[in-house]
């Protein structure tokens, strides 16, 4: 095990040199932020896999969920495992690299070297911790448009994700129309609900409440808040399951014991499986891109930029869209995807919408659901042949 | 939907296709697994949209590639703008909605004009089945007991056309189908339609 850990990449360094390709950006190209800061510069970290063909025709962006990175589909350098989204993406799988372009940046923001306030503030020289500028999903999204524009690519093909993904693809399409030849937003939702916004604050002030994060200058002062963020992330890991996959995987199952201790030790097995998730997660994701990038899930509002009407978000679209929920999901409820699919039809878009059946929460759509699957090979394959790809 | 015999069921859907015009955009109002739509998008290249309240029908569709949402046509037809469509069809459909009226008054808001197909109930096997036997009727054109029939709210051809009447559309083309598929007398009346005819088959615009 140590052996395999001295292979794994530091996060710290990641954050400024990622072991994947990265797209940096100068004055001549700034980032212009929702907030009215401007960043000179920049850069974005991204991985690409299967060939972009001569049409250029052929490119699908995926964007990752809150704590993803860009390793949709090869192996983490922090954590040595797998990609996100392997299931999912990959030869012969439904978005299938032997006939796509895929590309997956790591948000701005995030914390594998796309700049967020783990980076280096070049003008201090310092990591930019919490003076780094407040981020929006559309900033995002403004982000993965220059990386798109430097890779030479018109129109993609189709640009892909759920959850926080889901939501930069409802940006993408409302944005950049004209850019988006098909849409797949998935367990997502046009904007982040009160119930959600509260769940997120919670995480953010068991960060803020651990004495380690010291006003966000940890990096500085060599420490981590690692109680805070970890907390932070078994209060979110329980939102993306459900109870019907949470009773069937622990129950009330003790964790290698017969009898309750009359302790505070993780008896339950549920609790220790919980604790295993928070601390595995403060390995790989800074404390800091967690408050940001929730904050631009809260702040994320589709209708607000349209006069509060989100069909004119998708007013004259060309884009085809699928958009699918799942049953058991009460983070990003079939409700959320029906308000976007009601918006499109009322844009006379092309839109396809199926509630999947599935017991496991939120984190259905980044598991083997058959159904999930068969949606996206036939929509991406029916798109494929009216773009000629 | 109701037909299982697959000979009847693609005359009915040779006969709405026919009556659509290449190229136009069509939303097919309860299109099940989407045989239609298929049919609509290889014959008559149109641009064509489902909706489709069953689960197992919209995931069939999406993955054959079909546009389609899953959807009760006794809601959601509101969501769609006036004119948003050339034709909204509602194939074997009529007979499972709850309001039927509000269902054809909305695909005549959101389509210039509406396709309908359903099995009518004033045929002679069914009268004679209520009639001789006591019984609620189960033929190959509708083949569910009573207790167990996704259909509430049966028609004959007749009744259909008052309703029509009653709302004020107006019939472009109507077409009865007997048990077996074939035409009946085109230039019979109403009455010869109404007791020979297993299905039907009408064009309405707005009048």
């Amino acid at each position: 095990m140590s052996d395999f850990s001295a292979s794994l990449a530091d996060p710290l360094k990641e954050a400024n040199e990622p072991t994947s390709a990265v797209a940096r950006f100068g004055p001549d190209t700034p980032l212009a932020m929702d907030c009215g800061v401007s960043l000179d510069h920049w850069q974005i970290a991204y991985q690409t896999y299967g060939v972009l063909n001569e049409a250029r025709s052929n490119a699908i962006l995926v964007c990752h969920a809150l704590t993803g990175d860009q390793h949709v589909a090869s192996r983490n350098p922090i954590t040595g495992k797998g990609g996100w989204w392997t299931a999912m993406v990959g030869p012969g799988k439904p978005v299938d690299t032997d006939r796509f372009f895929v590309i997956c940046a790591n948000v701005v923001g995030g914390c594998t070297g796309t700049t967020g306030p783990a980076s280096t503030n070049p003008e201090t020289g310092q990591p930019w911790g919490l003076g780094f500028p407040m981020v929006t999903i559309r900033d995002m999204v403004r982000a993965q448009r220059h990386l798109i524009d430097s890779l030479g690519i018109e129109t993609l093909f189709c640009v892909a994700g759920g959850s926080m993904g889901g939501m930069q693809v409802l940006q993408w399409a409302a944005s950049y129309p004209d850019r988006v030849f098909a849409a797949l937003p998935l367990a997502t939702a046009a904007k982040h609900s009160a119930q959600n916004i509260a769940f997120h604050e919670v995480g953010r002030q068991a960060v803020m409440a651990d004495p380690d994060w010291r006003g966000g200058r940890y990096l500085e002062a060599g420490t981590r808040p690692s109680k805070g963020l970890s907390v932070a992330r078994m209060g979110a890991h329980i939102t993306y399951l459900s109870e019907p996959a949470l009773h069937r995987k622990f129950g009330r199952k003790l964790q290698d014991r017969e009898a309750p201790t009359f302790s505070f030790d993780a008896d339950f097995q549920v609790e220790s499986y919980l604790r295993y998730q928070g601390l595995s997660f403060v390995e790989r994701f800074d404390a800091n891109s967690y408050l940001y990038v929730t904050r631009a899930m809260d702040y994320f509002d589709l209708a607000a930029d349209h006069d509060g009407v989100l069909a004119k978000a998708f007013a004259g679209t060309k884009t085809r869209f699928c958009v699918a929920s799942f049953t058991s999901d009460w983070l990003f409820p079939t409700a959320d995807s029906r308000a976007i699919v009601h918006a499109l039809n009322a844009a006379g878009a092309s839109v396809s919408f199926v509630e999947l059946e599935s017991d496991k929460g939120h984190d259905a759509f980044l598991l083997e659901e058959p159904n999930l699957f068969a949606t996206t090979r036939g929509f991406l394959g029916a798109a494929a042949r009216a773009r000629g790809i | 939907m109701a037909l299982t015999d697959p000979h009847t069921s693609r005359i009915d859907l040779k006969l709405v296709a026919e009556m659509v015009t290449p190229g136009s955009r069509v939303l097919d109002v309860g299109c099940g697994d989407g045989q239609l739509l298929a049919l609509l998008a290889e014959t008559r290249n149109v641009d064509a949209r489902g909706i489709e309240l069953s689960r197992e029908g919209v995931a069939g569709c999406v993955a054959r590639g079909l546009s389609v949402i899953q959807g009760d046509a006794d809601t959601d037809l509101t969501e769609y703008p006036d004119d948003a469509f050339d034709y909204v069809i509602l194939s074997q459909t009529i007979q499972a909605t709850r309001n039927p009226r509000f269902v054809l008054e909305q695909m005549l808001r959101i389509g210039r004009r509406a396709i309908i197909s359903f099995p009518n109930f004033g045929h002679w096997k069914m009268r004679s089945q209520v009639f001789f036997l006591g019984r609620m009727p189960v033929t190959e054109s509708l083949p569910y007991a009573w207790w167990d029939t996704p259909n509430i709210h049966f028609c004959t051809i007749r009744d259909f056309v008052t309703l029509c009447d009653t709302i004020g559309a107006e019939k472009e083309r109507a077409v009865a189908l007997d048990a077996a598929g074939g035409r009946v007398g085109v230039s019979a009346p109403w009455w010869f339609w109404n007791l020979f005819g297993a299905q039907a088959v009408f064009l309405l615009k707005r009048g």
